[in-house]
């Protein structure tokens, strides 16, 4: 039953409704091809055949039951910085190797309360640090369109597993770009809700100022069904925000029949350096498919835009190097076993346990907060930050949308970019500034474009939407996705 | 912005970071080089511009100041997490000489 693995998750859940097959088959049948392909791709770092058949068969029960449900006995992956009982929780660090979460993030109580069925844990820089999935402690993930090159990150690999037909779809993080990245790399649907949309309660922690836990899927709809099931006001994070998504406002938004009275507006002058010249057509071809169902595309202008690496490089250090302070060796995770003293208990276990770009933003965000430069580097990024808040939220009052390719380029080879740091916080360049400001964001495939050595790799449109209007960001999406001219079709793994 | 060796020994220690020689030389080059891109912040006035402290536009959202209970099993994977222990007691090395 091989083709059960083809399915979205909204399709999924017709065939477990209407009997076709049951939770346990698809579920086994995800569970063969992990075997199968993960060896090769690395996008699972833990899988978990026990429990997942355990939930699929629970689900059975519930479906037998009559129960139906978006998500009811449908597989997905967790990017492994979501804590998760029963499954170890490592984020990629040596650090956690070993860690086995104490209870469930919020958002993960919700999926399993729906009935989505848990197959394992994906891959992703270390702590969620990088761009590529290269960070990882465990090995890079490969892009299943061309194993040679990078999936994106941080959360390459539940963007690979989505990709690769070894999950219905997944859940990913991020903070700076790493939901909506790795889905351009991989050709998938990758959403960015607003800050305080979910739960942050049970994410290793980050940059607390933008992380955000959010659907990387097949479809739009699979991401508004996934997005409705984890969002709302959590007493265990203070940010949620109160209120509920309205269900009616939502599938509104997914009925629309065409953009007439949707104004996008596109910041030219932003986005059009260093633009990968088969990237710049695809973007342009997508702006009038939006323009043929109806939207209004108009030029805006972002000056400050191009600032948003910076302050973004100065205030994820910085917060990173307090939320990291907590592994130290003490409570949990990896102790050093030839420490003498108390100081060299934390030293040494950060030391071996923690890697390079982790140490890297430590020291880079313990050296913005020291004493005598705290005001030159933090403030001042956090000043620069609210210049880009309040430009985006005004270009926001004259269109509903803002609309740049979600990077510049096509998935990169591995091992090509590794070795400058700098250039690897440049992959985020058009997805830092809706990071900084909390805006939704949602990244949805453009057609396939040749890369420099001619490989026919995918891109991703990114749609930037109004603090909480998710609404308009996936109604926008679900109609570009029926329109856009790009071909279907799946990465070669035979 | 340049950085020197002592500068790194000193964040690395406030940063309770063990760094092998290798590791100093290497985000010496590194971090000076992150940072004079960050430079580019100065470019940008900011004067009369508050800070940002958030972006929710949400305040002063407290919790009940009560203790919520934690169930025995959860207690007890707390306590196997501890990387050292006597009994139920999470084992420090000394913290006053």
């Amino acid at each position: 039953m091989a083709e059960l693995s083809t399915l979205d998750a909204t399709k999924t859940a017709e065939g477990l409704a209407s009997k076709t097959f049951t939770s346990v088959e698809v579920t086994q049948c995800y569970l063969d091809r992990i075997a199968q392909l993960n060896p090769r791709l690395n996008a699972y770092l833990t899988v978990s055949p026990e429990t997942a058949l355990s939930e699929a068969k629970a689900a059975d029960e519930r479906l037998a039951k009559g129960e139906r449900g978006a998500l009811l006995g449908v597989p997905i992956a967790v990017k492994d910085i979501l804590m998760t009982l029963g499954i170890r929780t490592t984020a990629a660090s040596k650090m956690l190797e070993h860690y086995q979460p104490s209870f469930d993030a919020t958002a993960i109580k919700k999926l399993r309360a729906a009935g989505a069925v848990i197959l394992g844990k994906t891959n992703l820089d270390e702590f969620a640090h990088g761009a590529s999935t290269e960070n990882s402690a465990y090995g890079t993930t490969k892009n299943p369109w061309d194993t040679t090159r990078v999936p994106g990150g941080s959360s390459g690999g539940s963007a690979a597993a989505v990709a690769a037909d070894l999950c219905a779809a997944a859940i990913g993080t991020d903070t700076g770009g790493s939901i909506r990245h790795p889905a351009a790399f991989c050709g998938i649907v990758g959403l960015k809700p607003s800050y305080g949309r979910i739960s942050r309660s049970g994410l290793l922690s980050m940059t607390s100022s933008t992380d955000v836990i959010g659907p990387m899927t097949k479809t739009v709809a699979d991401a508004a069904s996934l997005l409705f099931t984890m969002a709302g006001e959590d007493s265990l994070d203070q940010t949620t925000a109160p209120g509920t998504l309205s269900p009616e406002e939502f599938s509104a938004a997914l009925s629309k029949k065409d953009l007439s009275g949707v104004t996008i507006g596109v910041p030219r002058s932003f986005i059009n350096d260093g633009l990968l010249p088969g990237v710049a057509e695809r973007f342009e071809a997508s702006l009038e498919a939006l323009k043929s169902i109806g939207a209004t595309i108009v030029d805006i202008e972002l000056p400050h835009a191009k600032y948003g690496i910076a302050a973004y490089y100065v205030i994820t250090p910085s917060e990173i190097s307090s939320n990291l302070a907590r592994f130290d060796g003490i409570r949990y995770g990896h102790q050093s076993k030839t420490a003498k003293s108390l100081f060299d208990v934390y030293a040494q276990s950060r030391g071996e346990g923690l890697g390079p770009e982790v140490k890297r933003r430590i020291m880079l965000g313990t050296y913005a907060l020291s004493a005598g430069y705290y005001d030159a580097y933090y403030k001042t990024a956090q000043k620069v930050r609210t210049v880009i808040v309040k430009e985006l939220d005004a270009a926001l009052t004259t269109c509903d949308l803002i609309a740049t390719p979600t990077a510049p380029h096509v998935a990169f080879q591995i091992g090509k970019q590794s070795d400058d740091p700098l250039k690897m916080y440049l992959e985020d360049v058009f997805m830092s500034p809706a990071s900084l400001a909390g805006l939704p964001a949602i990244s949805v495939p453009m057609d396939f474009v040749a890369s420099e050595d001619g490989v026919e790799m995918p891109t991703g449109l990114q749609l930037i939407g109004r603090r909480f209007d998710e609404a308009m960001v996936l109604g926008t999406a679900h109609l570009f996705e029926q329109h856009s001219d790009r071909i279907d079709r799946r990465p070669n793994l035979s | 912005m340049a950085l020197n060796r002592e500068d790194i020994v000193h964040i690395a220690k406030l940063a309770r970071l063990a760094l092998s020689e290798d590791e100093i030389a290497r985000y010496q080059t590194e971090l000076s080089k992150i940072l004079d891109y960050i430079g580019e912040l100065q470019k940008v006035d900011t004067t009369e511009v508050e800070a940002t402290a958030q972006v929710t536009g949400l305040t002063n959202r407290v919790a009940n100041d009560v203790v919520v209970p934690v169930d025995d099993d959860t207690r007890q994977r707390l306590v196997d997490a501890f990387p050292e222990r006597e009994g139920d007691y999470l084992k420090v090395k000394t913290v006053f000489e």
